[in-house]
């Protein structure tokens, strides 16, 4: 061992070892060995599916996400073009809450990619070494005395247990993480199911308790920027009135106001 | 001698370089419990590299046992402390 004996190394050896001894004895007989073997790739198989389960959600969660992203984005542009302010900011800060959980999932779907590219190499591994330890065993088996055969098989499979070891903790790994992200895509659902993406015009004037959890998860210079600028492209002044789309310069800003909706219509629904 | 990375491969080391790679895992060891995470990520992946590039690569088909086996790459510095107060990447 050339006077190896880090520390660490020896940790990590030691569980791996204990893991082993935990199992029954590899070497017990040949064939029942290997059928352990082939068990455990099936779990590995099992614990990518899991993970691509659990990514696909997310992903579906994403596309949901990016669809109340654009519908709350055009209530708001609809609500200042009608002069409702107070409408328009309730609509931008749940546009913005979305927006979060779209990066926060973003990362989350990537690193769940990660585990899967990981969990697939792991099982290739497994794969040919368990392979290996199949051809070995009958070549053993063959050519040597049983107590000769028995050391010999013994030393394989300790190798492929030692592989097998190495697997498991790497699923544990995965669906760790996995089970992370299971958690945070359920808060995310909460929030859609309590109607926090929902159309904002179904709103009445005061503020409900969704309003008052957003406005502490929203950071509110963030919506105040995005409030401004959309006013500017509305061209409409800071007090609420029916916008006369009168601006000189008239960029691309008023142009685009223009086709997106009836920006011109009296604004009478909004002080109701 | 045979070194397993968690989650990697097996490598064969030459002697020299495991005792190269014993003064590379006690520096690792004497910044996770120095507590403090500074540097710990350069020198967990530096002791690593040194493995990668160092040793062969078992063949697919070999069936050995590793002499030493260390940590997954994305070990995190909690992790890692964890492994020395008997909690670890495996549980007891």
């Amino acid at each position: 061992m050339a006077g190896l004996t880090g520390r660490m190394s020896t940790v990590v050896k030691a569980k791996v070892s204990k893991l082993l001894d935990r199992a029954e004895d590899p070497a017990e007989t040949l064939d029942y060995s290997y059928q352990k073997q082939v068990e455990q790739l099936q779990n590995v198989k099992k614990g990518i599916a899991d993970v691509v389960t659990a990514k696909k959600r997310l992903q579906m969660q994403e596309s949901s996400l990016q669809q109340n992203v654009v519908k709350l984005d055009t209530q708001a542009r609809q609500a200042l073009a009608a002069g409702n302010e107070e409408l328009a900011k309730a609509a931008l800060e749940r546009k913005n809450v979305a927006q979060t959980e779209l990066q926060s999932l973003d990362t989350q779907v990537s690193e769940l990619e990660d585990q899967q590219q990981k969990l697939t190499d792991s099982e290739q591994k497994l794969r040919a070494k368990i392979e290996a330890f199949r051809t070995k065993k009958e070549v053993i088996k063959a050519q040597y005395s049983a107590a000769e055969a028995q050391v010999r098989i013994s030393e394989a499979a300790t190798g492929v247990g030692e592989q097998m070891a190495d697997v498991g903790l790497a699923m544990q790994r995965a669906v760790d993480k996995t089970e992370n992200m299971r958690a945070r895509a359920d808060a995310v659902q909460e929030l859609e199911a309590a109607g926090t993406f929902e159309d904002v015009t179904q709103l009445g004037s005061g503020e409900d308790d969704i309003d008052r959890q957003l406005k502490q998860l929203s950071s509110a210079p963030a919506v105040e920027d995005e409030l401004a600028k959309m006013k500017a492209e509305l061209g409409s002044p800071a007090s609420a009135q029916a916008p006369q789309i009168s601006a000189p310069e008239g960029g691309e800003a008023s142009a685009g106001g223009e086709g997106e909706q009836p920006a011109t219509q009296p604004a009478d629904g909004g002080q109701a | 001698m045979i070194v397993r990375i968690s989650g990697e491969d097996q490598y064969r080391l030459a002697d020299e370089d495991a005792r190269r790679l014993n003064e590379l895992e006690s520096e690792v060891v004497a910044i996770v419990e120095g507590g403090s995470e500074d540097g710990f990520a350069q020198a967990f992946a530096q002791m690593l590299d040194f493995v990668r590039s160092h040793g062969t690569p078992l063949g697919e088909d070999e069936l050995e046992g590793s002499d030493v086996i260390l940590p997954p790459a994305d070990v995190s510095f909690a992790e890692a402390g964890r492994e020395f107060t008997g909690e670890g990447l495996i549980p007891d």
